[in-house]
């Protein structure tokens, strides 16, 4: 019983990651139409930049929790004003083939500069113990990033439930002509909401940098398992990509502890057959025209 | 009437597509207060004059203009606010948003709020009288907590009629208010349209001549882009060359 309680925080941690980064993917594309393939990588931007404001500017765990989700959010808007807003008007397929390039490129210059080997880092001070239960002993620190991504969660459900700016983003969302008639400028949230998005990407990094290999390729199965996580919420439904994360994380940890050779199966059968029995994905909408 | 100013005036207004051209040449005057119809066949070019009217299509060549300004090339975020608001022919409806939800994005849009990002959506509910009286006036008051998916069609259809008149429009286009709507349904959107049409301009898109014939106090008919004729109801409904393009001899 201990032990399943310990895989479940387990779960609920690294579900707290692939919440947070699904939400950005999510609401990038509801407003931009945009499958942003380059999300694991801006994920894995987020961890190794952790580990260089530790190395270099001595800067620990709680400065990089601020800043690097700020530094993420210049990339992104950077990202969006120079490259993804050129393609908008084509094809899907462009943005996404682009953001792939993106992906290879940003993973090629971290390998350049920080070679293969994982970056070191370490578990903030404070978050370092055990904490025990009864005959439970749970890791502080993943207690600590599971309650982080459910209030950070909590938040931008807030933000988008009850703010204007929420409203404007949910319409847009399911129909930005409709909104553009309302004499909505649509438009003008495009930049922040992407740079938003990579930010939340950049978040989950730090999120991950103590507890995960902090190297130029964590991304390359991260991205993989984050659209099983889209497809399974439902893509552009921005609760279906919080409740799905979590669902996941919990599934690959039990599948870790219980079925190690299937842990990564898992996921994609689960993923069929939500697919299967509802193609729109638990929390998308049936029909979409 | 013909002397009043017009409110909308298109001159010349193309659209070409990849060199088949959708709407050609229309000069379409709509003159203040009225209730202007188009009609005419599939791919007449009805749908393409809306988008080309609310900015969500570029013309090729032409102009609009609208209470003698040149809006032509503005886009749609910038039109509405001028004074028109359409509804769409596809009931492209926010699913999961409320119908009150629905009426204060409406509301809001127009005013300094909408610089004002970060504003509670409670703090809208300087708009919660307007919204209900909205959703009262096209019969949809005890709804207004539901998300807007839950609807019956018809009972859509009037919604977006109500986010329409939240804009407040000088004019209104309705692009077939009645598409796919049963007899019963047909005859509430009618006394619905007559009811709001009034103090304002409507232009009307429908394919259902006894709609045309109960609102429309003008009628144009379009034919593979061009205006093929233009009058009163009556009068073109008797229009030979309208009854051989369009009517068919069964509707006369």
């Amino acid at each position: 019983m201990s032990e399943f309680i310990q895989y479940t925080l387990q779960g609920l941690a690294a579900g707290g990651f692939y919440a947070l980064s699904a939400l950005g993917l999510a609401v990038i594309f509801g407003v931009l139409g945009v499958v942003n393939f380059s999300h694991g990588a801006c994920y894995m931007l987020g961890a190794v930049i952790s580990a260089v404001l530790l190395a270099e500017l001595d800067l620990g765990f709680w400065p990089a929790l601020l800043i690097v989700p700020v530094v993420m959010f210049c990339f992104g808007v950077l990202m969006e004003r120079l490259l993804v807003r050129w393609l908008l008007a084509l094809d899907p397929l462009y943005n996404f083939l682009l953001t792939f390039g993106l992906t290879l490129v940003l993973v090629e210059a971290v390998k350049m500069r920080y070679g293969v080997s994982g970056l070191p880092y370490e578990v903030p001070a404070g978050l370092g113990g055990q904490v025990t239960l009864g005959s439970v002993s749970l890791s502080t620190y993943a207690i600590f990033a599971c309650v982080f991504s459910v209030v950070v969660c909590v938040a931008v459900g807030l933000l988008i439930t009850r703010t204007r700016i929420g409203m404007i983003v949910r319409a847009a969302t399911e129909a930005p002509e409709r909104t553009r008639a309302l004499g909505i400028n649509v438009g003008r949230w495009v930049t922040p909401v992407f740079g938003f998005g990579i930010a939340l990407a950049g978040l989950a990094g730090v999120l991950a940098a103590p507890t995960r290999a902090i190297t130029a390729e964590m991304g390359s199965n991260f991205i993989i398992i984050l659209f099983a996580v889209v497809v399974i919420g439902g893509l552009g439904s921005i609760l279906g990509a919080v409740v799905a994360g979590f669902l996941v994380g919990l599934v690959e940890a039990y599948g870790i502890a219980y079925a190690p050779a299937y842990a990564q199966i898992v996921i994609f059968v689960m993923m069929a057959l939500v697919v299967l029995v509802r193609p729109s994905g638990l929390f998308g909408r049936e029909e979409i025209a | 009437m013909s002397s009043a100013t017009p409110l909308l005036e298109t001159r010349s207004l193309t659209k070409e597509f990849r060199g088949f051209r959708a709407v050609s040449e229309v000069d379409l005057t709509v003159s203040e207060g009225s209730v202007h119809a188009l009609v005419g066949p599939n791919g007449a070019g009805k749908t393409t004059l809306f988008n080309l009217l609310t900015g969500f299509l570029t013309p090729s060549s032409g102009s609009v203009l609208f209470d003698g300004r040149d809006i032509t090339g503005l886009a749609p975020e910038q039109i509405a606010p001028l004074g028109i608001a359409r509804s769409f022919q596809i009931t492209s409806l926010f699913e999961q948003m409320t119908l009150r939800e629905h009426l204060e994005l409406a509301l809001a849009s127009p005013t300094g709020m909408g610089r004002q990002w970060w504003r509670p959506v409670s703090r809208m509910s300087v708009f919660a009288d307007r919204s209900m009286e909205l959703l009262d006036q096209v019969g949809l008051a005890d709804r207004a907590g539901v998300p807007a998916g839950s609807l019956a069609y018809g009972q859509k259809r009037a919604l977006e009629l109500a986010i329409a008149l939240a804009l407040d429009p000088r004019l209104l286009l309705l692009d077939e208010p009645t598409a796919g709507m049963g007899i019963e349904d047909i005859d509430r959107t009618i006394t619905l349209v007559k009811r709001i049409a009034s103090g304002r301009t409507v232009v009307l898109v429908d394919h259902n001549m006894h709609v045309v014939g109960s609102l429309a106090d003008r009628v144009t008919v379009l034919q593979a882009g061009q205006i093929l004729a233009e009058g009163p109801y009556d009068e073109v409904r008797t229009d030979e060359r309208v009854i051989t393009a369009y009517l068919g001899s069964a509707h006369v």
